[in-house]
């Protein structure tokens, strides 16, 4: 039990390269799918055990830190950790029974061993508690994404993937830069240590441009607006399966890296009081509500619209943060939870109509309500919760957002989160009457519902969406403990 | 059987549910699906009287279903007003459900299957309307009604039908979400509570000014009780087929709205702090300009269903004037009349659909003579007009004799005014359609015309609805006890 914190990291590092010595593609499959399930067994023990006794710090290698790397799980990274390996054991489901028509098959071992990476460096980057390891764990998480994206068939694949990896490349860049100074000041790069010797150098103009680096890179790789145009792309002509997982897992990772940084190692009072990033973060997440949004609504094809919408639901999470309250950041947190289960699902539906048709464009959703209803009614079901339907956990994060800003006498916030709402009503509802009112097209009318491999894993979840938003206990006592434990270390 | 009262309110919300299952997998056999459709309706009307006597008995029945988020869940309360909102639904379900039978097979309409169904969820969501002990019960079934409507609207699956689909689900959802439920998430952070309590949920000192914003947002938020500018999904809606406008549009949405706008006033503002908030005249103004011109527009309309449409919006606005009020009288006056405009708006539209599908007429221009073709139906659409408007013998006198002493009370002579000249635009809308139905203008040849009356379903049901607005006239006494028993919960009529 005590090597769970590494062991979730090893475990799909080892398996990676293991999966290319398995020729058979079902085979990899199955064999990655037990991978990920086991990985997403340990964050749920890694879960119970923050929760019952409390941060857990594990010594990489038995050196102590801050000589060694230490791994340090509380309750916010084993929360996070947990969306992520859930998320990606469930979409991994469907992957088997989406590639067929995507890949062929001598690559389709590549695809499980990079899948297994991508997983292995999110999972490191969540678990460390060392400011370079981070940057590790950034670049293995990353240089797979880009091999995975460039795997579409479309051609365009490629070139959605090399912006990815010159945009990508920036951020991790000035990542490194920023750790680089901070080490310059500090003489450390545990985060704890740092936490600790940042304060006496705050002051220095060396510590800003860190900051300034950090956050800007870390704000690249969550596609904060402005800087997320790298993500339509990357998003709508990946595999379906790549889509989903990145769409669940990936900008998550990183909007925790941004909560790190800026709770953790720099300090509220630093990002907060001394810099003004709470106003930079409003009105930053807000235009990207905005005008995600708005971009949703005039997109022609269904990955593109839930792209834009990701954009802005990430909006919503650096609205949550900008606020600079407990109630404000376990709202996001909530929000990285429920988002991931939201688009997980409409992704993974996606994936269905892509195995059916080939392509996700809106004209080709002509008459599906009919041909593919429970995939449809998954969209249905899915959308209702971007909206933030009541008995979704769509209304849970819109919930406790709105009264986050309230709280802090922020009325038009509330106002305008509730207004982003009614944008989603309008691109959803594009894709809804397209599905239900349209005949459907000459060539599509053979078309026939989605194949239960990709069927299950969507309807899993859907239903989740609904479960955690009837039953909060996990996504909002979690997030509320890891929320408060951050201000409890930093008052 | 021996069901507690407990278990009768859970399954006053659950049948109609599980019914789409039944009435799913009857769908290949049209006449046992409208059995499960009837048979569920009686059984939850037979359900909603034993929770009536109950009530009547003096019991609290309350029932805890879940906990969302910590102080909010899902829980019912049986209290007088919303039994009487479940009693009409409930009872008005099993007459449209039998004139539907009637009008969609002589219709030919498609889809039967999915409009049953979706009818059957919609007044599950009444049923959780109506007797729900907080807001945000009431705001999820709210939402549930809007969604589960939007396939009964857009039935037809036409272009027009989209567009009435959208301007009706864009109208609903974004008034809910923008204002609405902002006013809860406000009232909840103002007064820290949800829950229906008599004499209202703010404490004695709360900010006026705060609290009369929030009321506005009430007020706007609730875009089913149709208050201007916020009316025009209710015209749109009118695209839907006949049944669904006569019990969704003219008894169960447009009835939950003004329903939760009386149950706001009452039991989350209290009377008496209603009275003295700033918005309150500005509103009553703003329902009574809503009263005026939807009359008047209502005169322009040669649509029947839209004059219909028009004329449910002035009458709700009539309903939402008593609740604001703020008196006995007004309270008494706008829930009685929740119960009068539903009996006689289902009945002018179970008319109007009986002449589209007998005689292909929608027009009111064609309508000049029909009344020898149909007797029946016209003779009963006078009857509901005069119940409307507000003359015996229309059950509709006693709830506008309650609003005017109420305006009286409070001495609005405006508002009293415009509820009079209202009446009388009631009239000349409404009164034309049977008289020149009888008694057209140019003189016709009776003896050509041979009787042609709707199905006998429907011809059952609208007459059955036709007594029913007499009864009330001569009968009122259960009705108006019951609504009596609303001011008699210890804390609601305390300064009056």
């Amino acid at each position: 039990m005590a090597h769970l914190p590494i062991l979730q990291v090893i475990l799909p590092l080892l398996a990676a390269p293991l999966c290319l010595f398995l020729k058979r593609p079902k085979l990899v499959w199955l064999f990655a799918c037990v991978v990920t399930a086991l990985t997403f067994t340990i964050s749920v023990l890694l879960v119970q055990q923050v929760t019952s006794t409390g941060v857990i710090s594990y010594e990489l290698g038995g050196w102590a830190p801050p000589w060694g790397i230490e791994y340090r799980i509380d309750a916010l990274n084993a929360f996070v950790i947990m969306v992520v390996s859930g998320l990606s054991a469930v979409v991994l489901l469907a992957a088997r029974t989406s590639l067929e028509n995507e890949l062929s098959s001598n690559r389709q071992t590549y695809f499980y061993a990079l899948y297994l990476l991508s997983l292995t460096g999110m999972l490191g980057i969540l678990a460390t508690g060392d400011a370079f390891n981070v940057f590790v764990f950034l670049e293995i998480s990353s240089l797979s994404a880009y091999a995975l994206i460039a795997m579409g068939k479309d051609r365009r694949a490629l070139w959605a993937s090399y912006q990815y990896l010159i945009m990508g490349t920036i951020g991790a860049t000035f990542i490194l830069i920023g750790i680089g100074l901070m080490y310059q000041m500090t003489g450390t790069l545990n985060m704890q240590d740092l936490a600790e010797r940042l304060p006496e150098v705050a002051q220095t103009r060396t510590v800003f441009v860190s900051f300034a680096f950090v956050v800007v890179g870390v704000c690249l790789k969550l596609a904060l607006f402005p800087l997320h145009l790298w993500l339509p792309n990357a998003y709508a002509y990946a595999p379906s399966i790549v889509t989903a997982m990145l769409a669940a897992t990936s900008t998550k990772v990183a909007i925790y890296l941004l909560i790190r940084f800026t709770f953790t190692v720099f300090g509220l009072s630093f990002s907060f009081t001394t810099l003004p990033l709470n106003i930079l973060f409003l009105v930053l997440g807000l235009l990207g509500v905005f005008v995600a949004s708005t971009s949703a609504i005039y997109q022609q094809n269904v990955k593109h619209i839930f792209a834009y919408s990701s954009i802005a639901q990430v909006g919503y999470m650096i609205v949550g943060i900008s606020v600079g309250t407990a109630a404000g950041l376990s709202a996001s947190l909530m929000h990285i939870f429920n988002h991931a289960l939201m688009k997980g699902a409409l992704f993974l539906a996606l994936a269905g109509v892509m195995y059916r048709l080939g392509n996700v464009q809106l004209k080709s959703f002509q008459g599906l309500g009919r041909q593919m209803p429970l995939t449809m009614a998954a969209i249905v079901v899915g959308g209702l919760s971007l909206i933030g339907v009541p008995l979704t956990v769509g209304f849970i994060s819109k919930w406790y957002l709105v009264v986050a800003m309230i709280e802090n006498g922020w009325w038009p916030v509330a106002i305008l989160i509730l207004f982003g709402s009614l944008l989603a009503i309008i691109y959803l509802w594009r894709v809804v009457e397209v599905a239900y009112f349209r005949a459907p097209n000459k060539d599509n009318e053979s078309v026939k519902e989605a194949p239960l491999g990709i069927l299950i894993p969507t309807w899993i979840l859907v239903l989740a969406n609904v479960y955690f938003g009837v039953d909060t206990r996990i996504n909002v006592q979690i997030a509320q403990m890891a929320a408060e434990n951050l201000f409890g270390v930093a008052p | 059987m021996n069901l507690s009262l407990e278990t009768l309110l859970q399954l006053s919300i659950a049948l109609p549910f599980f019914a789409v299952i039944a009435i799913v997998a009857t769908g290949r056999k049209p006449n046992l699906r409208e059995g499960v459709s009837i048979g569920t309706g009686l059984l939850l009307f037979y359900c909603v009287v034993m929770l009536y006597n109950g009530l009547k008995q003096g019991a609290d029945i309350q029932v805890q279903w879940l906990e969302i988020i910590p102080g909010l869940g899902i829980n019912f309360r049986i209290e007088p007003l919303g039994m009487l909102f479940a009693l009409i639904a409930s009872f008005l379900w099993i007459i449209t459900t039998v004139y539907a039978i009637g009008y969609m097979r002589k219709h030919n309409e498609v889809k039967q299957t999915r409009f049953y169904s979706f009818f059957a969820i919609a007044i599950s969501a009444v049923m959780g309307v109506a007797f729900a002990a907080d807001l945000f019960t009431l705001f999820i079934f709210y939402e549930v009604l809007t969604l589960s409507t939007y396939p009964l609207v857009t039935h037809a699956g036409t272009d027009k039908a989209k567009a009435g689909g959208r301007v009706y689900l864009g109208i609903l959802l974004s008034t809910s979400i923008l204002f609405f439920l902002m006013a809860i998430i406000s009232t909840w952070m103002v007064a820290g509570s949800l829950a229906f309590t008599a004499g209202g949920v703010f404490a004695g000192d709360v900010n006026l000014v705060l609290a009369g914003a929030i009321l506005m947002l009430f007020v706007f938020g609730i875009g089913k009780a149709a208050i201007m500018p916020f009316h025009r999904w209710l015209p749109a809606a009118m695209v839907a087929p006949t049944p669904v406008s006569a019990l969704l549009h003219a008894v169960a949405v447009v009835k939950a709205g003004v329903f939760s706008i009386m149950k706001v006033c009452v039991f989350i503002f209290g009377i008496d702090l209603l009275a003295i908030l700033p918005s309150t005249q500005f509103l009553l103004y703003l329902a009574g300009i809503t009263v005026l011109l939807s009359s008047l527009i209502a005169m322009r309309q040669d649509n029947l269903k839209a004059r219909l449409a028009y004329s449910t919006i002035s009458q709700l606005g009539y309903i939402t004037i008593g609740a604001l009020l703020a008196t006995s009288a007004g309270v008494i006056g706008g829930s009685m009349h929740i119960a009068m405009h539903a009996f006689g708006k289902i009945t002018l539209f179970f008319c109007a659909g009986a002449i589209l599908v007998t005689a292909g007429k929608s027009k009111i221009s064609e309508m000049q003579g029909l009344g020898w073709q149909m007797p029946v139906t016209m003779i009963a659409f006078f009857i509901a007009s005069l119940s409307i408007i507000g003359v015996p013998p229309g059950g509709g006198t006693w709830s506008k004799w309650f609003l005017l002493m109420g305006t009286m009370e409070t001495q609005q002579w405006a508002l009293m005014v415009i509820l009079m000249i209202s009446s009388l635009l009631n009239i000349a809308y409404l009164l034309p359609i049977p008289l020149r139905g009888f008694f057209p203008k140019d003189s016709i040849d009776r003896s050509a015309i041979t009787v042609n009356e709707a199905p006998l379903p429907s011809l059952m049901a609208l007459s059955l609805t036709t007594v029913a607005c007499v009864v009330l006239f001569v009968y009122p006494q259960p009705l108006y006890e019951l609504v009596q028993a609303i001011l008699n919960t210890p804390g609601v009529a305390n300064g009056q």
